[in-house]
């Protein structure tokens, strides 16, 4: 089986306040694919779900774009590893969780799997971006620039970090 | 019934135990119990604690936005919202279901049929079959998805591929997963090609094979059980959904049809469009979902129970093969008309399951499907009512427009919130015979949850963001004084506090 492109995977509610970051993220990053050719394949949904461990066979590198209540503001940008948190046990699952699915379904080790998550404030039904997340997008826009730059794990690992 | 135990007299004097969220459901609910010094339950009540504002969100909008605005009501059945919309604004565009074209009609049937398909899946086998397979009051490590991959592996798997070819059934339809344009007034968007319809073949036979193997596995677990599945919380109510014309099952488009206990009629072939005449919500002041009721019977005795029990007890029968044969054995297990358990809402959930897996193949052999004529006009209407059966239940989609196209009114219900009064009796009974009296555990407290999670309830829509999910269980002496607090972290830690 020939190794598929690299996968961007946002996830997110459009209309959900802050939590449109994610699907939004994706939208500018397609735009970027239709001008300059990106090898990599997009995929967007609500939440991350069991199935999804299906979407990182056959991957060299998979790149998770979240929306972030606690995480680092204006982005945070790590490496995933497979973890039995206890998101298995609501519909919507972590993606170290579904790295961990994978990993039971395959027996092997998940691809590289990298998370960014861009911090936002609200969440409520109809709102729109809240100001403050604006302004972590664009802070996120310029590093993705960065990750689209170099799609390797090598290079991205060595962009990895907790705050910015 | 357990109604007195809704509400406790002497409440100030009473130990609190709330569990929050409720896991493994959609949204966001809780449970408290009230107990006195025997640890007697004394008032039991699941409480939604999120308020949606669904109708806010939809008003103000043009029409034609609404198929792909109400998807994102809900991360779970987004297709479900997608086509009530879409068969209440066909309404609106003067187009009535029988006139919608025969390709879009078959091409929205098969869209459901994925949803329902999914939807069931990843109840059975990401949510439930952890209680199911290792016990209710099991190790809190094994109640998962994961532990299910461990040590069934094939059944575990089965669930995450059945679960995928449902997805795959929504992205062929209607373009992607989630946030699909399929549906739109008086029609569809998109035809389905030859290379779709085959990938799709490819592997129905397989999801047919696993939907008749999941049914035999939960019919097992079911009567393995027995008394127990036939008693854990079981109700005596009224059933209500739609169906065909003849009384067959039906998922997509029929006539509202509800049963009593006893399998009376208490009302058949009516036409959803008049469903303020004969269902009312009554407001509760300790909780935001509202309690609906038959006003025929009152609102005492009126509340019904609707989704996969529902359907599968009030239909005359369902027109595929496996899953007929499936739905007769279900219902002679019972020796009754209707059967009441509520952990039999597993086994009807599968039934359907397997019948949306031989319905797929079917339309994909009916050359309609790949039809190209897909849309339909009318005259405009400045009314349209859409209802469908979703995964969960009945869904009643209702909206008004003015005369620049925009929404001045609209009214949702949703299928949990149907089935809002039989979860609380639910919980009152599981409450009473299983809890009270005896020293609380967080494996104990897990059967409240099982209880629920039967009912497959959607407490909210989708926001998921990272660290969002904590529970606790909080136990307070007759002061009000805390003695005793679980909690778990989002990371997924549990700890004693």
């Amino acid at each position: 089986m020939p190794v598929k492109p690299v996968l961007v995977f946002a996830y997110g509610n459009l209309s959900r306040g802050d939590d449109a970051l994610g699907p939004l993220m994706l939208d500018a990053i397609e735009r970027q694919q239709e001008t300059e050719g990106l090898p990599i394949e997009l995929l967007s949904d609500f939440q991350l779900q069991i199935e999804h461990a299906l979407d990182l066979e056959h991957r060299a590198l998979v790149l998770f774009i979240d929306a972030s209540v606690s995480g680092a503001t204006p982005f945070g940008f790590t490496q995933l590893s497979p973890a039995k948190d206890n998101s298995y046990t609501t519909h919507a699952m972590s993606p170290a969780a579904v790295l961990a699915v994978y990993q039971t379904i395959k027996k092997q080790q998940p691809p590289p799997c990298f998370l960014l998550t861009i911090k936002g404030e609200t969440f409520g039904l109809g709102e729109g971006l809240s100001a403050a997340a604006k302004q972590n997008f664009a802070a996120a826009s310029s590093f993705v620039n960065h990750l689209l730059a170099d799609l390797t794990a090598s290079a991205w690992r060595n962009l990895t970090l907790t705050s910015a | 019934m357990y109604e007195h135990l809704e509400t406790a007299e002497n409440r100030d004097q009473l130990k609190r135990i709330v569990v929050d969220p409720v896991s493994r459901v959609e949204g966001h609910g809780k449970v408290t119990l009230l107990l006195d010094e025997h640890n007697k339950v004394q008032q039991a009540r699941l409480h939604i604690v999120e308020f949606r504002g669904f109708e806010r969100f939809i008003q103000g909008r043009p029409y034609w936005e609404l198929p792909v605005l109400v998807q994102r009501l809900c991360g779970i059945c987004p297709v479900s919202h997608h086509l009530a919309a879409a068969k209440a604004i066909d309404q609106l565009v003067g187009v009535d279901p029988a006139n919608l074209p025969v390709s879009a009609d078959k091409l929205r049937r098969l869209l459901h049929f994925g949803q329902v398909m999914q939807s069931h899946a990843l109840h059975f086998f990401h949510l439930s079959s952890p209680d199911l397979l290792f016990g209710f009051e099991s190790d809190i490590g094994k109640r998962s998805i994961i532990a299910v991959l461990a040590d069934y592996p094939d059944i575990g798997l089965q669930g995450v591929k059945l679960r995928k070819y449902g997805q795959e059934v929504i992205r062929m339809v209607s373009g992607k997963r989630v946030h699909g344009t399929g549906a739109i007034a008086g029609g569809m968007n998109k035809a389905l090609d030859k290379a779709e319809r085959d990938y799709l073949l490819a592997d129905i036979d397989q999801m047919i094979a696993w939907g008749v193997a999941s049914v035999a596995l939960i019919q097992k677990v079911h009567c393995a059980n027995l008394p127990y599945y036939d008693q854990f919380a079981t109700l005596r109510t009224n059933y209500m959904g739609l169906t065909k014309p003849d009384g067959g099952l039906e998922l997509y488009h029929g006539g509202l049809r509800a049963k009593n206990a006893e399998g009376g009629t208490i009302l058949d072939h009516f036409d959803y469009c008049r469903y303020n005449d004969i269902i009312h919500e009554e407001v509760r002041s300790w909780t935001y979902m509202k309690f609906p009721y038959l006003v025929a019977l009152g609102q005492q005795n009126g509340w019904y129970r609707v989704g996969p029990l529902a359907r599968v007890n009030n239909c005359d029968y369902i027109d595929t093969p496996l899953a007929e044969a499936a739905r007769v054995a279900f219902k002679a297990h019972a020796n009754e008309a209707m059967v009441h358990s509520t952990l039999a809402f597993h086994w009807a959930r599968l039934i359907e399951l397997l019948h949306c897996a031989e319905s797929i193949k079917m339309l994909l052999h009916d050359p309609d499907i790949m039809g190209t004529d897909l849309v339909a006009q009318g005259e405009k209407r400045y009314e349209g009512i859409g209802v469908i059966e979703a995964p969960r239940g009945t869904l009643f989609h209702h909206y008004q427009i003015d005369e620049n196209d925009i929404v001045t009114k609209a009214n949702l219900i949703v299928s949990t919130t149907s089935n809002n009064m039989a979860m609380n009796e639910s919980v009152r009974q599981v409450a009473a015979e299983y809890l009270s009296g005896r020293e609380l555990t967080e494996p104990l407290l897990n059967n409240l949850e099982v209880a629920i999670r039967a009912y497959d309830p959607c407490l909210s829509c989708a926001t998921h963001a990272v660290g969002k999910m904590p529970l606790q269980l909080e136990l307070l002496d007759a002061e009000g004084r805390l003695i005793d607090k679980l909690v778990k972290h989002s990371d997924g830690q549990i700890g004693r506090v």
